[in-house]
């Protein structure tokens, strides 16, 4: 690897997004530490402002692509590192500010700001996929940072970076909990979203909201009849769909087709 | 600093992360007289798809508008719906919003304090530089971030966006015995909490002094956190559904936040410091002893000993939360309902950068119809400009380098949210 002594050059960015997934990587604490001796932090702007310029052997990017600027840093980012992983809901999905997505922006605009002609910001927030290749890509709201380091190190050891992406649904039952659908009636989006978070909402007797994003061939159309058969009305289905990954592929498509 | 012509200075690390934003510093005959802080932050937008979604979901999606203090966010829009509601919060549910809240500010507070604020005072570039003097002190920092977190973790079941909260209380009863494991290494981390502080109260700390501004929660008998009534240095005390009436917001071309005033046009400080100097009685008075030991009285009036306040109530809130788990009982259920009805609240929570003001009106099938959310460092833009006017001579006495590390520790004062802290701070001075 290109850095100090052989280690990887790792940088981290941040675009449009709350800072959530930055803050995963600094809560690895001493396991980052640990790091140390095989990474050479060259871009991290969260933890020192010793930052050096590209190229970098991993770039790890959170947040989604809002605003001309972002496209073209992202971009740019692509062009200076070789391998890219997407960090987190926002990167990989366009995040919950995807949300306005399905709203007309001009009106999006004026709701918040007295002067939405000064507001420089695309009309979608976008995956950064939309933009650049992805290597790799993480999600969750916020990722989870054992999935985060484990995909650093098998990077590391020069293999390619895996992690499960069944269905919460499995890690739900591997986990004990009672089903929160079949015995509250609760409507929960576990069927159709990736496990990662551990399984957390139906763990505190609620239903999933989605942050982890699509699972692998997910069936939001059998899950939005279940749904309707628990008495939710065909608006209140596309609201609890529409969440923080609303702009994934699969939940876009189905949302798009369900409230035509 | 001299010379003529136009010139611009970049803080070097971070000019190729262009057009985040920035600090602009323009001198004339030898004086700063004017100042721009421009701290970008792409705008997200969330007062506006909040509409139309669910009471219920605005502490979910609310939170996600800060990764570092994800826990504020929850806390105001619970708070707020459930005034609208008539929803009384059980003790046991209030107790454990206060303990997971105090540990939000030990993970905010130390990530500022040591990681972000540190480096400044001590000439280095990161926490990792000071470690190889220090070690001690990064490791008690790492230390004290993972108890805070656990502290969320195991109330709320993540440190960021925590799904254990909702209007109401909670979703589910947390058991003593879950509380209890907190206090495995308790007494372990009051002396980090302790020693942190004390590393802090050493550290050289810039000497300025003037009159400011402050402005915060005031508590009754306990430090000001989840409420209060809102008061100030200046003799005002006013209950937080009055809060509009009294500032204003201005949008500023060159910033993606409002910009927050008293009506009278000054500036005003929120945050650590105001706490600190409003309510320095209620800190407990372990915290207050070692201040003084180390000769540290309210009110403190020079920013950059915002660091003390923050690591003083890091302390704090460490012992905090050992006499909740203390006092914590387990409640017959987990939260408290109401029927549902239209109407419209205010609830301003102490986030770790201040007071985070949220405002909502919801229609009779719970819907949000509107929102509002003053988030602390957008009230603090005005004070950051005013503070670099005010600390001018000071800066403009230092070589350039130096005059740069000094006008970024005074925007750092404010702890700006880590986005923007991060992202921008391109300085430009411009000698007329």
């Amino acid at each position: 690897m290109s850095g100090i002594n052989g280690k990887i050059r790792l940088a981290v960015f941040k675009l449009t997004s709350c800072s959530g997934c930055q803050q995963q990587i600094i809560d690895l604490g001493e396991l980052l530490l640990a790091l140390l001796d095989r990474v050479e932090i060259a871009y991290f702007l969260e933890a020192s402002s010793d930052a050096k310029p590209g190229p970098y052997d991993v770039a790890l990017i959170e947040g989604s692509v809002s605003t001309p600027h972002e496209e073209k840093l992202v971009k740019n980012i692509r062009e200076n590192s070789k391998i890219v992983v997407s960090v987190g809901s926002c990167a990989t999905y366009g995040g919950i500010q995807a949300l306005r997505n399905w709203m007309e922006f001009e009106e999006v605009k004026k709701t918040v700001y007295e002067k939405p002609e000064w507001v420089e910001a695309l009309e979608k927030s976008r995956p950064i996929s939309d933009f650049i290749k992805v290597d790799y890509a993480i999600s969750g709201c916020p990722a989870n940072k054992l999935q985060l380091l484990s995909t650093l190190k098998q990077i590391l050891i020069g293999r390619r970076a895996y992690h499960r992406e069944e269905s919460l649904c499995q890690e739900c039952k591997r986990k004990g909990n009672v089903c929160v659908v079949v015995a509250k009636g609760e409507p929960c989006l576990g069927p159709i979203i990736k496990e990662g978070c551990g399984a957390l909402c139906p763990s505190y007797g609620r239903g999933c909201y989605g942050c982890f994003g699509p699972t692998i061939d997910p069936k939001p159309d059998a899950l939005a009849k279940r749904f309707e058969d628990l008495g939710l009305s065909r608006e209140e289905v596309a609201s609890r769909i529409r969440n923080v990954t609303s702009w994934s592929e699969p939940i876009r498509r189905f949302l798009e087709s369900y409230e035509r | 600093m001299s010379g003529k012509d136009y010139f611009e200075i970049r803080v070097k690390q971070l000019a190729r992360v262009e057009g985040e934003g920035g600090v602009w510093v323009k001198v004339k005959d030898g004086k700063i007289d004017y100042v721009e802080v421009n701290i970008f932050e792409p705008p997200r937008f969330f007062e506006a798809f909040l509409k139309g979604r669910s009471y219920l979901e605005a502490p979910d999606l609310t939170a996600r508008i800060c990764g570092i203090c994800p826990l504020a966010y929850v806390m105001a829009s619970s708070r707020a719906m459930e005034k609208i509601l008539g929803i009384k919060v059980s003790d046991a549910a209030n107790k454990l919003r206060e303990m997971a809240f105090y540990g939000e500010w030990i993970e905010s507070h130390v990530l500022h304090f040591a990681f972000l604020h540190t480096p400044d005072f001590l000439g280095k570039h990161s926490v990792f530089e000071i470690a190889k003097e220090h070690p001690q002190f990064l490791k008690d920092a790492i230390a004290a971030r993972d108890w805070g977190n656990k502290v969320i973790e195991i109330i709320g079941g993540r440190p960021v966006h925590p799904v254990g909260f909702r209007v109401g209380g909670l979703h589910r009863i947390i058991k003593k015995r879950e509380l209890e494991q907190l206090l495995g290494n308790y007494d372990e981390v009051k002396r980090i909490g302790r020693r942190l502080l004390e590393f802090i109260l050493q550290l050289p700390i810039p000497e300025i002094r003037y009159d400011m501004v402050f402005m915060s929660l005031k508590g009754e008998k306990e430090y000001p956190i989840l409420e209060g009534v809102v008061a100030n240095n200046l003799g005002d005390e006013f209950p937080e559904d009055e809060f509009e009436e009294r500032i204003i917001a201005e949008q500023k071309r060159y910033s993606n936040a409002l910009h927050y005033r008293l009506r009278d046009g000054r500036p005003y400080i929120t945050g650590p410091l105001a706490r600190f100097n409003l309510n320095y009685e209620l800190l407990s008075p372990e915290v207050r002893d070692v201040l003084e030991e180390f000769g540290f009285k309210p009110p403190l009036r020079n920013t950059y000993q915002s660091i003390i306040a923050r690591a003083a109530e890091t302390y704090h809130a460490i012992l905090k939360i050992g006499r909740l788990i203390e006092e914590y009982r387990e409640p017959s259920r987990a939260y408290e309902e109401a029927e549902v009805r239209a109407g419209e609240a205010v609830a301003i929570v102490e986030a770790p950068r201040g007071m985070l003001y949220h405002r909502y009106r919801i229609d009779d099938g719970g819907r949000i119809l509107y929102a509002d959310i003053v988030p602390p460092t957008a009230q603090n833009y005005a004070a950051m400009e005013e503070d670099i006017l005010k600390v001018g001579d000071l800066i403009l006495k230092k070589p350039r380098e130096e005059a740069q590390r000094l006008v970024e520790t005074t925007i750092r004062n404010y702890d700006p949210c880590i986005s923007c802290s991060v992202h921008m701070i391109r300085l430009r001075i411009i000698e007329e």
